[in-house]
């Protein structure tokens, strides 16, 4: 110590180098800027939620009842009743929570289940949201909310061309991906140039089929009791 | 300080003669990536002059602070903050246009555009200087990015803004929606561009 003390002009030039001094400004700077990103995240947070909430209400119809019967219920003026609803299932003493809107006709009747789920990707998370009938026995729809796959190749999932191939797919067997044209009721054909987003997307579902099947069979019985 | 600009100049400037794409060639990602319909090009430009704006107002009134060998750090932590508000902004009042825009809302962090503005401009001028070179170079963006959407668009799609502007016999291009179409009209208007201004300088 006191090595370090006897010079004062030393001193100083010490106190002039520290890192922490000189940074001053990008602290300050840095707990200013990051007050004010979570005001704004607090303002703003609920509103970008509800978008997305609603995103997802407009697809019902549409994964439901496909495109055209989709339309012609619009047209009507007609409107499922949706109710988001959580279902807890317990996979190995891990709980965990599925996403799940209920949808009902006007009179009551169940119309379907639509489910939002999301699983890796090739290159990011993939968030899907799954169309099943009432008593889940087959697909009725596929839609992709988000998805950060390689442009050109791996986002051609989210074309209708493609994810149309779910629809009417019975949930019996597993969905398994084939290259050059699917042959089999179960099978799917790849995105060319795009296996692995295909085989996500794939596994995705099927894995929210083994899940959900029978809780979600018990939740529309229950309902009718 | 008398060599330095002044902010009718920089404004000026900011539009053709140092025009950030034609002239500069700065922030091309944007340019080649969210120029195939005129809306989502024009959103672009203006989330990046909210953020240009900020950027160098702020650093402008800060810049008698600024330690040279920790000013880049400063423009960084800047402009990430206002990209990250310009993002949830229109995450919130314009979602279907942020998912279009998706990753390249984010990626303006790291637009050398504004960042280049910051360090050429705004920590060396006072705050008016410093907006008015923002307005000059934003505006000068906004038409750079507009030109190459108006042709995208209007070659690949035969739509302007949305509107049906050539025949419908038209046979849309669709290479010019398409990444290479971006390369193709930037190359070709940047070409124009420099055979123009080099046949005046003559």
């Amino acid at each position: 110590m006191a090595e370090t003390d006897k010079d004062p002009a030393e001193k100083k030039n010490r106190f002039q180098n520290n890192y922490i001094l000189q940074a001053w400004l990008c602290i300050s700077l840095a707990l200013i800027f990051g007050i004010s990103l979570a005001a704004v995240q607090a303002a703003l947070g609920p509103v970008i939620i509800e978008n997305k909430l609603n995103e997802t209400k407009e697809k019902v119809p549409e994964l439901l009842l496909g495109g055209e019967a989709a339309d012609k219920m619009a047209a009507s003026k007609q409107a499922f009743k949706i109710t988001p609803r959580s279902i807890a299932v317990e996979k190995n003493g891990i709980k965990k929570f599925y996403s799940v809107f209920e949808a009902r006709f006007e009179d009551g009747r169940l119309g379907g289940w639509v489910t939002k789920v999301d699983g890796q990707g090739y290159a990011d998370k993939i968030e899907l949201l799954l169309g099943l009938d009432p008593s889940i026995e087959t697909i009725t729809g596929l839609f992709i909310l988000d998805q950060k796959e390689t442009p050109g190749l791996g986002n051609k999932i989210i074309e209708t061309k493609w994810r149309g191939q779910f629809a009417g797919k019975s949930t019996r067997d597993h969905l398994k991906v084939v290259k050059g044209g699917a042959k089999v009721a179960n099978e799917i054909d790849a995105v060319t140039g795009a296996t692995i987003s295909s085989d996500s997307v794939v596994t995705i579902i099927n894995k929210t089929i083994t899940d959900l099947r029978q809780p979600l069979k018990d939740a529309g019985r229950m309902k009718k009791e | 300080m008398a060599d330095q600009p002044t902010p009718l100049e920089r404004f000026i400037q900011g539009i053709l003669p140092e025009n950030p794409v034609y002239r500069q060639l700065l922030g091309l990602c944007p340019t080649l990536a969210v120029t195939n319909s005129m809306k989502a090009a024009v959103t672009m430009a203006a989330a990046v002059a909210f953020v240009l704006l900020c950027a160098n107002m702020v650093t402008s009134l800060i810049r008698n602070l600024l330690k040279p060998h920790l000013r880049i750090v400063v423009f960084t932590l800047t402009i990430a903050t206002f990209v990250t508000i310009a993002d949830r902004l229109l995450a919130a009042y314009m979602y279907q246009m942020s998912k279009t825009l998706g990753p390249y809302i984010p990626l303006i962090i790291v637009n050398c555009l504004i960042i280049c503005r910051c360090e050429v401009c705004a920590s060396k001028q006072p705050v008016f200087t410093a907006i008015s070179d923002a307005a000059g170079q934003s505006l000068g963006y906004g038409l750079a990015l507009a030109s190459v959407a108006g042709v995208r668009e209007i070659l690949g799609t035969g739509m302007f803004f949305g509107f049906r502007v050539l025949p419908a016999t038209w046979p849309d291009w669709a290479v010019m929606v398409l990444p290479p179409g971006a390369f193709i009209t930037l190359g070709l208007l940047l070409g124009a561009v420099n055979w123009y201004s080099g046949r005046g300088a003559k």
